[in-house]
């Protein structure tokens, strides 16, 4: 079966530094896979390359067998390749309703002709569904930027979700959240693997060693190690890289 | 919940379309041609709201897709003989490919480049009206009630020189243009242009062309913009290069920001307001243009949300 | 309609700046509109530079630069009206006065408007369309609305075996270029210079390091605006002093620092020669004004090809 995600020699040169280097990072479908590794790893960068963020400098990307290294940013999102930001990157001023409204909407219809005939009663329908599934149903009318952090990342979830993606990509999602919420998150990224296949960019071990299906770890821009979390845990070379020990 | 909403906008804007209306039985002679002129320019203006105030995209070249609608309507009436319909329509197809075209490079600009280049394309506009003098006759202006035929409609003649039609036109192509962009403000459209400017970044990441939003955008404000230069120079009937000149795009930011960018009835009231300190000013010295100055400096320092962005801040926040 | 009149009256004074001789052969018709081009681009260099070293280092486009320009020439005009005799003295004078008062106007400036606006590009901009209103409505209201001359301080002629040429304006592109070399050093060999480019390559940092970021921003910004107002000085002799006179540096500036790539001093130079040359050439040959719809379209040509400009930053 082809891989949801393939990169092949890929690679992203930032003035003299070597960000991410030869990289071949294959994703099969369903699966929750973390990338792990110190900081200025290239994990980011790698996530910057596949979502479209950033031009390669060299290799190449698939997506579901399909060459889109040369796609911009907007085209691999309308054909399933979802990024979530760092830090969280809502629309600052707007409400949770539009907010979601503005994931859902691109959902239904795809060009821009289309939204011109969009029905808000059907967004609305998809906006209650997907708050109601992270637990927002109450704050549906309030801005977005007053909300507390950990909100704000559920937010960014539900925007997710109704974009119904078939490549999410969590960029270090448990940042700044508290257990509880942290727990919460876990949860829903298991609901959706059914449909979804999930890269999760993570420092917090048990986190990683509880979702992960599969991980990569990356050091200096290229990939250490990959194997299933067991294998990578006992993995002494692995622990030295990444633990500084 | 959502339906409501809609409801009271829908409520809202009729009324003040109605009013508008009413007003003409109601104010004496002067105002009565004031609220006309105030109208025309105020679709210029909502025009330009759509750009900047729900895009975020800050032209200071918009004078150019006035004028382009001015002078497609005023020279066919001049040259051509057409009807003032067609020479409405022509007016408002002058503006949107202007748009069309200037659009396609100077939005791949971003950031304050996007402004230089505006304000660059809209100077070289006016040079251009200047250049080819004799033909559009930009530096004296010319008039075009003389060649312009009186619309007749159901056996009656309705002049355009006639205070009546004249305020009555101006309104309806201020009701059609709030329309317009009252439906957009409020549609799912509309939001994602509120999306470009609030997170461009984040908006492409959700899957959408912003490149074509922003362009949608512009070509709509072109053409709302060039329907108000039309309506200008048939109703008002004089067409010159001065209406292209930098101050005409300095004007529509000036009424935008005052009335409250990204809000539906701003424009009007920013038009309205400004219009009439001007017209004060300039009535006892020949430096009026300090108060347009002045204003620019203190909204942007005191009161950069304009007055109904102050009113849906605090009373009103379903406003569009 | 005033505006047309105004209009009609500045490009009277332009015929003044460019005179083609009709009855001259090719030749030496384009050498005179290579000279002419020339003085053109060393004065708009000039003005660019101060446009594009307050973008680089700030980030913000100031709309008000080409009222500074104005505001030299202005200026000139009070110090040898003011002071009458030798149009030498005047204009010396004037050449410390006026970048000294400007730049104390700019310092004002940054001080009372752009700080409180924390330097937001776009308010900045509204800021400074205020800004340009309100200094040219003043001049309206104190000079008035008619051009006046000011009497070149140094009178002759250089004799080409075709034509005569101002031999003030050779002195004029020789200053700019002096000027040009002074702010060049500056950039690369004083403390305020490293502080600048610190500043510029990034805020954050060079505050970190004890860069007093707030005062480079303030004295950079003075510095933009003393580069426009010696340029205004130096020009008023071949150009007359009037209020509406800003614009068109402004908007030549602006071409200027967009084909060259916003920020980037060495492109402002090199585009400013290319469209200096190119303007006078054309307003020799055709007329000034086609010379400025044609820079404008150049620069469309320039953005299809390149977004950030030629020396801009192009990486996507």
């Amino acid at each position: 079966m082809t891989p949801v995600l393939a990169t092949a020699g890929l690679a992203k040169r930032f003035g003299g530094l070597l960000a991410v280097d030869n990289v071949y990072f294959e994703v099969p479908k369903g699966q929750i896979r973390a990338v792990i590794g110190p900081n200025g790893a290239g994990k980011t960068t790698l996530m910057g390359l596949i979502s479209g963020r950033l031009t390669p400098s060299a290799g190449k990307i698939s997506f579901n067998g399909r060459d889109v290294t040369r796609q911009r940013a907007w085209e691999r999102a309308r054909s399933g390749i979802v990024y979530t930001f760092q830090v969280t990157s809502i629309f600052a001023g707007l409400s949770c309703y539009e907010n979601v409204a503005l994931a859902a909407q691109r959902h239904l219809a795809r060009s821009m002709f289309a939204q011109v005939l969009l029905d808000e009663k059907r967004i609305s329908d998809r906006v209650d569904d997907a708050l109601r599934q992270v637990g927002l149903a109450h704050v549906t009318s309030q801005r977005a930027d007053s909300l507390p952090y950990g909100h704000q990342r559920l937010l960014e979830v539900a925007m997710s979700l109704a974009l119904e993606p078939q490549l999410l990509i969590l960029d270090e999602p448990t940042q700044g959240l508290a257990n509880a919420e942290i727990d919460t998150l876990c949860q829903h990224v298991r609901a959706i693997t059914d449909s979804v296949t999930v890269v999760i960019i993570e420092h917090n071990m048990p986190v990683v060693l509880e979702l992960a299906d599969c991980i990569t770890v990356m050091e200096r821009g290229a990939v250490l190690a990959e194997g299933e979390p067991a294998q990578i845990a006992g993995d002494t070379q692995v622990q030295r890289a990444y633990l500084g020990t | 919940m959502i339906s409501g909403r809609t409801r009271r906008i829908v409520v809202l804007h009729l009324a003040i379309i109605g009013l508008l209306f009413v007003l003409q039985f109601v104010l004496p002679a002067y105002h009565h041609t004031n609220l006309a002129r105030i109208m025309v320019l105020a679709t210029f203006a909502m025009g330009y709201n759509i750009l900047f105030g729900y895009t975020g995209l800050m032209s200071l070249g918009h004078a150019m897709f006035f004028a382009a609608g001015m002078y497609g309507a005023g020279l066919c009436v001049y040259y051509l003989q057409f009807g003032a319909g067609a020479a409405f329509v022509l007016g408002i197809l002058a503006g949107v490919s202007l748009a069309a075209v200037f659009g396609l490079f100077a939005l791949r600009t971003t950031g304050v480049s996007f402004l230089i280049v505006t304000m660059m394309f809209g100077q070289a506009c006016y040079l251009t009206l200047l250049y080819f003098n004799e033909i559009t006759l930009g530096d004296q202006g010319f008039t075009v009630s003389g060649n312009l035929q009186a619309l007749h409609q159901a056996g009656v003649g309705f002049a355009y020189s006639d205070p009546d039609v004249k305020f009555n036109a101006a309104w309806l192509v201020f009701a059609g243009a709030l329309s317009i962009s009252t439906a957009i403000a409020a549609s799912p459209i509309g939001r994602v242009l509120i999306a470009v400017r609030v997170n461009e970044e984040r908006t492409r990441l959700l899957g959408y062309n912003t490149f074509a939003y922003k362009w949608l955008a512009l070509c709509v404000s072109g053409a709302i913009a060039g329907a108000a230069g039309a309506a200008y120079a048939l109703l008002f009937s004089y067409v010159g290069a001065s209406f292209a000149s930098i101050l005409y795009s300095i004007y529509p930011l000036l009424w935008t920001l005052l009335g409250g960018a990204g809000t539906t009835l701003g424009p009007l009231v920013g038009t309205g307001v400004m219009f009439y300190l001007i017209d004060l000013t300039s009535g006892w010295t020949a430096a009026y243009l300090f108060i347009v100055g002045g204003s620019l400096l203190a909204l942007v320092l005191w009161f950069p949300q304009g007055l109904m962005g102050a009113v849906r801040a605090r009373w009103a926040r379903w406003l569009p | 309609m005033r505006e047309v009149s105004r209009r009609r009256r500045l490009r009277q004074h332009h015929s003044l700046y460019a005179r083609p001789a009709n009855e001259m052969s090719f030749g030496p018709h384009l050498f005179l509109a290579f000279l002419e081009g020339t003085v053109t681009a060393f004065v708009l260099a000039l003005t660019a530079l101060g446009l594009s070293l307050v973008f680089g280092v700030m980030r913000i486009v100031n709309v008000a630069h080409g009222e500074f320009f104005m505001l030299g020439a202005v200026l000139a005009w009070y110090c040898t009206a003011l002071l009458g005799g030798s149009p030498m003295v005047g204009f010396a004078l004037a050449l410390i006065v006026a970048p000294l008062l400007v730049g104390a106007i700019a310092l004002a400036a940054d001080w009372l408007v752009l700080k409180r606006v924390d330097y937001n590009p776009e308010s900045t901009i509204v800021a400074t369309i205020g800004l340009l209103y309100i200094v040219q409505q003043l001049v309206l209201t104190v000079f008035g609305p008619e051009a006046r001359p000011v009497e070149a301080p140094i009178y002759f002629r250089v004799s080409f075996p075709w034509f005569g040429y101002s031999g003030y304006k050779l002195i004029v592109a020789a200053l700019s270029a002096l000027l040009l070399l002074g702010t060049w050093y500056a950039l690369s060999h004083t403390k305020l210079g490293l502080y600048m480019r610190a500043t510029q390559q990034d805020y954050e940092i060079a505050q970190a390091f004890g860069v007093p970021v707030r005062r480079v921003y303030a004295t950079v910004f003075a510095l933009g605006a003393m580069l426009a107002a010696v340029a205004g000085v130096l020009i008023v002799p071949v150009q007359q002093a009037h209020y509406l006179m800003g614009l068109d540096p402004l908007l030549l500036s602006f071409i200027v620092v967009i084909i060259g790539g916003l920020g980037s001093l060495k492109g402002t130079v090199v585009a400013a020669f290319v469209i200096g040359i190119s303007d006078g050439m054309v307003s020799v040959f055709f007329s000034p004004t086609l010379a400025k719809i044609l820079a404008t379209l150049l620069v469309a040509a320039v953005l299809v090809v390149r977004p950030n400009g030629l020396f801009g930053d192009n990486r996507t």
